[in-house]
């Protein structure tokens, strides 16, 4: 039981900061600002989610739960805004775009591209 | 929402009097408090609630989904040594008007890696969103149609 509990808390753990380092390479990788945006925002929450759920599994304390699952609920509500407002402005100023794969990086501009 | 409150003081209550406090035996206090709410009869807004609740739980289990393989796929592209994502910006006419509604399903779309919303139009009756894994833009807006927007409007109506 206990060897069966500390596997799935050190599998939680690591595949929280696989997330977290998916997160970081694709800020360093993605070739435009929305890309970056969409691989690095949104996989640190499942990478923060999955280190506070392992934390808390790990404690199995009730203060230790709980402010594990109220930071998870306030991840949950926070990152979406903040990301959207962040999207929001760089699309409002016309922020070039990726055009997709290609050998040379080409960009156009999102407003008049709509599908 | 009464009827959940109500929900909720039972659940608090049972975690009190079995003098437990752990999130395992909350959420079965909770279980037990809506059985026990179930089978009482006349609550103001009571069936309302009990028609909710279970459509709540598919949705939130549906975009842990969703979550977790959107994640997958965008952590693949990372990796992967050529980048092969095709991004582009896709107009999705909106069918809920509701403004809470529209506030939990742009949350949700911008939540899963890969899509954002980029903008939301004047009158609320269209979504510009960017995608990174899309190839055919009238597929994508079937599936946001079908899926998220049905869910929400399911849990929140």
């Amino acid at each position: 039981m206990v060897v069966f509990d500390e596997v799935f808390i050190a599998a939680l753990i690591l595949v929280g900061s696989t997330f977290g380092f998916s997160a970081a390479l694709g800020l360093l990788r993605m070739p435009d600002f929305y890309t970056r945006m969409s691989t690095s925002g949104k996989a640190a929450t499942l990478c923060c989610g999955l280190l506070l759920a392992g934390v808390a599994t790990l404690f199995h304390d009730t203060q230790v739960t709980a402010r594990a699952v109220a930071a998870i609920l306030f991840l949950l509500l926070t990152v979406p805004v903040g990301v959207h407002m962040i999207a929001r402005a760089a699309y409002r100023v016309g922020t070039p775009m990726w055009r997709g794969t290609s050998a040379r990086p080409r960009f156009k501009n999102p407003k008049r591209d709509l599908r | 929402m009464r009827v959940f409150l109500l929900n909720l003081l039972l659940a608090i209550s049972w975690s009190a009097l079995t003098g437990n406090a752990t999130l395992t035996n909350f959420c079965f206090g909770f279980l037990i408090g809506y059985l026990a709410l179930r089978v009482s009869p006349s609550l103001p807004g009571g069936s309302k609630y009990f028609y909710r609740l279970p459509r709540f739980a598919h949705l939130a289990f549906f975009f842990i989904q969703e979550l977790i393989l959107s994640s997958l796929r965008a952590a693949y592209e990372v990796f992967s040594p050529k980048l092969k994502s095709r991004p582009m910006v896709v107009r999705i006419p909106l069918k809920i008007t509701d403004r809470n509604q529209i506030f939990i399903l742009t949350n949700l779309i911008s939540l899963t890696p890969g899509t954002m919303v980029l903008e939301i139009t004047k009158d609320h009756s269209e979504l510009l969103v960017h995608t990174m894994f899309v190839d055919d833009p009238e597929a994508f807006r079937e599936e946001i149609h079908q899926g998220f927007e049905k869910r929400v409007r399911e849990a929140f109506s």
